[in-house]
């Protein structure tokens, strides 16, 4: 039987305003342990959450780049748990009535265009961070003791959840890929996954091909990459193929995969089923963004990546065209086609040559120049250019000016002076062995010390030794 | 100036906190003299009352000192809310209504007792002891606020600020026969109260009299930006003038009236009082709110309980106040909580978090929220015609000490009559109407949101016709 996976994500991305969510204190990298804290997010008894307005209005912008529906009314709900990275016992959420609903997210692919729902997105805050010191498994069962960090407690948290859309470990990534290009156009998020401000939890089931049914499925944390995701997924995807063609049944449970191994281990069970008692946050009113917010919003969205995507694709393919709008390089392709030089060129040498961060910093007209001149000077030239076209004020002219020697009247003696120098290649070459072509020209390269114009050297070469 | 002939000047049995910021303002007295005379008044009479759970030396401002309920926090000085939990918890940072007293000169005189968490109706829940009546010390004083109105009823603070969920404020102050405001839910900040019920808690003030009352309630009220669910005042206060209350619509709410329990002195008192409305001119009608008086009771015994449930999980020993040592994290907490708490925090806890379980939610929480938008309509329909609406505020006067204390139920009726106004977050004054055999009785003035001003106008004409003498007869 051929087995189709199921996936969910539920992707955490911790917004990069200046202040937590409900209070005022910095949020942030920054500080030592403790001290960016105050009577709301240390719980101290009587202190009352705020919400961060930038922070809800952040959340209605990735909710409409997404293609959610912003309802009349979202509400702060608590999520009741005792640990010690919750101060009030609690954390506050969003529960029945979120900021954003029923969304989509267009993901191209060579088959058209992929659909993935987004089923809702929605605010709420972050806990302490824990660190459990003694115990075998760093988790707090059996720890000695355990040391709780409130810095990161209340730090502005947007929960996406999608549908059980994605197929294959593939999507899950190129979907998350877009998502998070999507979140940094957005400026809301840094979204990078080592450093934990971008969050995936995966639920995995597996059915019958051609089925539409939803089998049981085990979530999956702890996954720090989007390449580990997508390892986890295709890990998890056949562990539970393997048991149900043993004729077994697949258990819901949380498994942490483990990279370096590749290995899943089930979370132990806890000893009661969760129960987080939600309720409307009392200390909180219900949040009505006005219809008017919502469109100012609406209108101030970039262009999003999947139909830049989709454009791009018309002059390049989906891959070129994939891993420019994901590297956040293609408004530099585009600027710098539109300042005269050829596409593909263009595109290959940006996907190649420089770095994701060196989008933002390029001069278009500059890399048009370099991109024009690229056959004509030597290749030890345009690296140098490269690594420096990132550099503010960067020019192209002193490099241009380095045009490799095409003068014949240069190269000829020196060719002359290599031919002289190897009889016996140049027998063999005249017996047929044309190969020989690429090391005479090589040699005049290293002669002139990488400034002879390669093509012109060869067409000289190949010149004389015919004759 | 020798203490002695500050005491001829200063009776703080009698002397209203408006007498006394002009004692200050005319140099008569210093603040610091004032503040004085309330501390040697305390070391006279709160050994007996046991009002106050701490004071304050050392006043910090040369107005008219206040006492606060110990569920608001102070800044510097210890905030147990009645509890072992909170024990040696210092808060860092002072309530928005701290702040505000401090800010109008009023300096923090001492923290009064409460029912541990606020919650109770007699302050015998404190785990630091009960408060006894200055009326009779063999009985209660309400609660739980029962610290601040004894308090003002001792003379030991001109004034005070107690904290309401379900009639913290309204049912002390009848008890004890001084004059308490609940606000409009929303009017005062909850930003520094330990919290006991969020979408219920209250602030306000427990006064000799309304003026005292409207003008303390001034100093606190209005937006605050780090309480969201506050507002500005939509007219400024008032202080009361006349006796006159032509125009008045004052109603009757059979049922508020005529519940089970009240006890016929108190029903006496009550009618005293409305006679006396109609004679200064307001129109008398009667009116009904069914559905308030016969689920109130009920809903706010589900609606409370869950959000203190909520409330109180802060409480786990990791972080502040109480902390008994167990072999893992959950056993720390649980010891902590378990030796913590006492009964009816534990009781409520319970209740709470089996209203709100997964199965439950509905049929319970979720059930009383909507039950609650019926009584705030069954008002609402009742203030298109009147006013005012009036009845007593507590069933009964005070009763003794261990009377009800082993009978939860019994106890939770003692507010019967307050709650289902709090359910709908309007504003009720409790003035003094009178006496029942010896001990005073409260009048229950509720008006629509926002409504302080004619509630204060409403109960200081009825406090000049009635000539209630808020000195305890035994004090006098
Ligand atoms: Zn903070």
């Amino acid at each position: 039987m051929t087995w189709q996976p199921v996936v969910g994500l539920e992707i955490h991305v911790q917004l990069k305003t200046r202040t937590k969510m409900f209070c005022r204190c910095a949020n942030g990298f920054g500080g030592g342990e403790n001290t960016q804290t105050c009577p709301v997010c240390l719980a101290l008894p009587g202190a009352l959450p705020v919400p961060n307005r930038i922070a809800l209005e952040w959340t209605l912008k990735l909710g409409l780049a997404l293609g959610c529906e912003i309802p009349k009314r979202a509400v702060f709900a608590r999520k009741n748990y005792f640990y010690p990275d919750s101060p009030k016992g609690y954390q506050i959420s969003q529960y029945d009535l979120p900021s954003c609903v029923n969304g989509r997210m267009l993901v191209p692919s060579s088959a058209g265009d992929h659909e993935v729902g987004i089923v809702r997105a929605h605010l709420e805050e972050d806990a302490a961070k824990t660190v459990h010191v003694g115990g075998r498994t760093g988790r707090i069962g059996g720890a000695e003791h355990s040391l709780v960090d409130f810095n990161r407690v209340g730090t502005p948290l947007v929960e996406i959840v999608t549908g059980p859309d994605i197929h294959s470990s593939e999507d899950a990534r190129r979907f998350l890929q877009l998502l998070r290009q999507t979140i940094v156009e957005l400026g809301i998020s840094d979204a990078e996954m080592e450093k934990g401000t971008l969050r995936v939890d995966a639920n995995v089931s597996v059915r019958p091909a051609g089925s539409a049914e939803l089998r049981t499925r085990c979530e999956l944390k702890n996954m720090n990459s989007f390449r580990f995701v997508a390892q986890g997924i295709d890990a998890e995807v056949a562990r539970q193929i393997a048991v149900y063609e043993a004729g077994g049944e697949v258990v819901q449970e949380t498994y942490d995969f483990d990279a370096s191994s590749g290995a899943l281990t089930a979370r132990r069970s806890k000893e009661e089923a969760d129960d987080y008692r939600y309720f409307p946050e009392p200390d909180l009113v219900p949040v009505e963004p006005p219809a008017e917010l919502v469109e100012r919003l609406r209108g101030e969205l970039p262009e999003l990546p999947s139909v830049r995507i989709r454009r791009l694709e018309r002059e390049l393919d989906l891959d070129r065209a994939l891993v420019l709008v994901t590297g956040g390089l293609d408004r530099l392709y585009e600027a710098t086609v539109a300042a005269g030089a050829e596409p593909l060129p263009v595109a290959n040498l940006i996907a190649n040559r420089l770095a994701t961060s060196a989008g933002d910093a390029v001069d278009a007209s500059q890399l048009a120049l370099l991109v024009g001149a690229r056959d004509r000077i030597p290749r030890a030239v345009l690296d140098d250019a490269l690594s420096h076209i990132d550099e503010p004020g960067f020019e192209a002219a002193p490099y241009l000016a380095q045009e490799a020697v095409s003068d014949t009247g240069e190269l000829e003696p020196v060719i002359a002076r290599i031919i002289d120098a190897n009889p016996g290649q140049v027998a063999a070459y005249r017996g047929g062995k044309e190969g020989l072509l690429g090391f005479f020209v090589g040699q005049v390269l290293k002669e002139t010390g990488g400034k002879a114009n390669a093509r012109v050297v060869s067409e000289l070469v190949r010149e004389r030794l015919g004759a | 100036m020798g203490v002695s002939s500050v005491s001829s000047v200063v009776d703080t049995l009698r002397l209203t906190a408006e007498e006394a910021a002009g004692l200050v303002e005319r140099k008569e007295v210093t603040g610091a003299e004032l503040h004085r005379a309330y501390l040697d008044a305390a070391a006279e009479r709160d050994p007996e009352l046991h009002c106050y759970l701490r004071l304050v030396d050392e006043p910090n401002g040369d107005g008219v000192p206040v006492a606060l309920k110990d569920v608001i926090s102070t800044h510097g000085i210890e905030t147990t809310a009645g509890s072992k939990i909170l024990a040696g918890y210092v808060p860092q940072f002072d309530s928005t209504v701290a702040a505000r007293c401090k800010a109008a000169g009023l300096p923090i005189i001492g923290k009064t007792n409460t029912d541990e968490f606020a919650m109770g109706s007699s302050t015998e829940n404190s785990a630091y002891g009960p408060t006894r009546n200055p009326w009779d010390p063999e009985r209660v004083p309400g609660g739980s606020g029962g610290g601040s109105a004894a308090a003002v009823s001792a003379g030991l603070a001109p004034w005070a600020l107690g904290s309401d969920t379900g009639g913290s404020i309204k049912q002390p102050s009848a008890l004890c026969g001084n004059v308490g405001l609940r606000p409009t839910y929303g009017t005062v900040s909850r930003y520094g109260i330990v919290a006991f019920a969020s979408s219920l808690d209250q602030v306000g003030p427990v006064a000799k009299n309304v003026r005292d009352c409207a003008l303390l309630y001034s100093l606190i009220a209005g937006r605050d930006e780090r309480d969201s669910t506050t507002v500005e005042l939509p007219e400024p206060v008032r202080l009361p003038e006349g006796e006159d209350l032509s125009g008045l619509r004052i109603g009757v709410p059979k049922e508020l009236n005529e519940a089970e329990g009240i006890e016929p002195g108190v029903t006496t008192a009550v009618q005293n009082a409305i006679e006396l409305a109609r004679s200064l001119g307001a129109e008398v009608g009667e009116c009904e709110l069914p559905r308030s008086v016969e689920y109130g009771l009920a809903c706010y015994y589900l609606i409370a309980p869950a959000e203190a449930s909520s409330n109180l999980a802060r409480y786990d020993g990791v972080r502040y106040g109480l902390r008994v040592d167990g072999e893992s994290y959950r056993e720390m907490v649980e010891r902590t909580r378990d030796v913590g708490f006492g009964d009816e925090p534990k009781r409520r806890i319970m209740l709470g978090t089996y209203a709100l379980s997964a199965g439950y939610f509905d049929a319970f929480y979720g059930q009383a929220q909507k039950v609650r938008t019926v009584i705030a309509r069954e008002h609402a329909a009742a203030f298109e015609r009147f006013d005012v609406l009036v009845s007593p505020t507590s069933p009964t006067v005070a009763f003794k000490l261990g009377e009800k204390a082993a009978n939860p139920l019994a106890m939770y009726l003692s507010d019967l009559l307050t709650i289902p106004s709090c359910m709908a977050g309007l504003p009720g004054l409790n003035v003094p109407c009178g006496l029942s055999e010896g001990l005073p009785v409260g009048l229950q003035l509720i008006g629509p949101q926002f409504s302080e001003n004619t509630l204060f106008r409403t109960g200081h004409a009825l406090e000049q016709a009635i000539g209630f003498d808020p000195v305890p007869e035994r004090l006098r």
